[in-house]
Order: structure tokens, then C-alpha cells, then sequence
């Protein structure tokens, strides 16, 4: 199952890239389970993923949690807590 | 109700948006605009300038799901949203929230709920340009306290 990532702010300058599709391994359940396997893609993923608890997730463009199950999302982003208005 | 939420580059007029909402009603009898504003310091630190960055697709998306959650909670007559993204610099305008209801006090509330949740929920993220160099903006707890009062506490189920 081919996944969507996008990244935005801190998260997508320590990565290096704004988005890319990934071919995560079955077996992966959660978002938290998807940031854990991205954190082992390198470097640069083990330092923008090196506190999940700070990193906010959406799923096909809606705020989800950790917990949140990741079968059929089309579309996941990784951000840092959200600073607009 | 008519609801207008705009992502955009440029600059807003506040003042054409507001009569947009209400030309030719005559059933409005409030109307609330807020508009935020890019502060030329912060916590006593001068800001050169600030990039706004933005989530396309889901900041619009996020916004409408807040305005409809708006409409649910208070009777409105129409409501305006406008977020900038891209470089501002202090005194610049950043967003503009506009409701219109019959009286004031849906209107207020509703103006001030839309911006609790457009700094916490909304996909968006200020980047500071400042004389030590450039800066993400970390979030603030005190936002999260002014978007949690509105939500409702249900006691823990025994």
C-alpha cells in the first residue's frame, strides 16, 4: 500500500523534503507505528521524528491522533504543533 | 448562511469585506471583525519579518469544519474568514475573521471561538526572522487553554 507523506515547517526542513510516497511495510497499524518506521529511514528522519509526542498528524487532511489507524489513508502529513491566526 | 473562507497571498480590506456580509440585509444587526496583526517584536525581541507557511487543501477544509461548528452553536448570518501565508512584516495583517448575526452577542462569540481554534487547529506555521536569525514559532499553551473553554466537559464515566 503506497502512502502520500507530506511534511510541513520544522518537520519537513530536518527531512529535506516537503512530500514523497512511501511503500510502508504491512504490519504497520497506527500513525504512531508509521512514525516509529519512518524515524529508522535515516538520519534526517530519526532527528525530525525524535520526539513523536511533539508531532501532530493528520490523515486525508483531518487532525487524527497517534493512536489513529493508518489502513486506508491515502494521504498522511506530519507537522509541529500549529501556530497560525 | 453565507461563509467565505479565502487563503491567500495578498492583503485584506477589512472594512469591503464587512459590508460584503451585510449589503443588502436588513435582518443583521451585528457585525464583528477581527483582524490580526504581524507585531514587530516578540516577548520583548524585534521581528524583522515572518513566513507564514500553510497546509494547501487542508486549511480550507479545516477552517469550514470550524465555521460549520460555529454555525451549529450560535445563530450567524454569515461569517468571512481570510488567513495570509508567504512573507509579512510587522504591521502587516495576517488573518481576518467577520461574522454577522442579529445581535451582538452571538457575533462576539462567535468571532472569538473562530480564532481560538484558527491558532490551534488550523493548519498553519509562522517562522520568525529576528537580528539572532530565523526562528519557528513554538505554540503557546495559552492558546490551547482559549480553544479548550469551548469545549464542552463531560464528567468521566465512573
Amino acid at each position: 500500500m503506497s502512502v502520500k507523506l507530506l511534511y510541513f515547517a520544522w518537520v519537513r526542513e530536518r527531512i529535506g523534503k516537503g512530500e514523497e510516497v512511501v511503500e510502508p511495510p504491512s504490519g504497520l497499524t497506527t500513525v504512531a507505528d508509521l512514525m516509529a518506521w519512518l524515524a529508522g529511514r535515516g538520519e534526517e528522519y530519526a532527528f525530525a521524528f525524535e520526539n513523536p509526542k511533539v508531532i501532530r498528524a493528520a490523515i486525508n487532511r483531518v487532525h487524527v491522533k497517534a493512536s489513529a489507524p493508518i489502513a486506508g489513508a491515502a494521504e498522511v502529513a506530519f507537522f509541529p504543533p500549529m501556530t497560525g491566526g | 448562511m453565507p461563509a467565505t473562507i479565502r487563503l491567500q497571498s495578498a492583503d485584506f480590506d477589512a472594512a469591503a469585506e464587512a459590508a460584503l456580509l451585510t449589503r443588502g440585509r436588513t435582518d443583521i444587526g451585528a457585525v464583528v471583525t477581527f483582524t490580526g496583526i504581524c507585531r514587530g517584536d516578540e516577548a520583548g525581541a524585534p521581528v524583522a519579518a515572518m513566513m507564514l507557511e500553510h497546509y494547501p487543501g487542508m486549511a480550507e477544509a479545516e477552517i469550514a469544519r470550524h465555521v460549520e461548528e460555529a454555525e451549529a452553536r450560535w445563530p450567524l448570518l454569515g461569517v468571512t474568514i481570510i488567513h495570509r501565508y508567504g512573507r509579512l512584516v510587522p504591521g502587516d495583517s495576517i488573518v481576518l475573521v467577520v461574522t454577522a448575526a442579529s445581535h451582538r452577542g452571538d457575533a462576539f462569540a462567535a468571532a472569538e471561538f473562530l480564532m481560538d481554534y484558527l491558532k490551534t487547529r488550523a493548519p498553519f506555521w509562522k517562522k520568525e526572522k529576528r537580528p539572532d536569525g530565523v526562528s519557528w514559532v513554538d505554540a503557546k499553551s495559552g492558546d490551547d487553554t482559549a480553544a479548550d473553554r469551548w469545549t464542552e466537559r463531560r464528567p468521566a464515566a465512573e
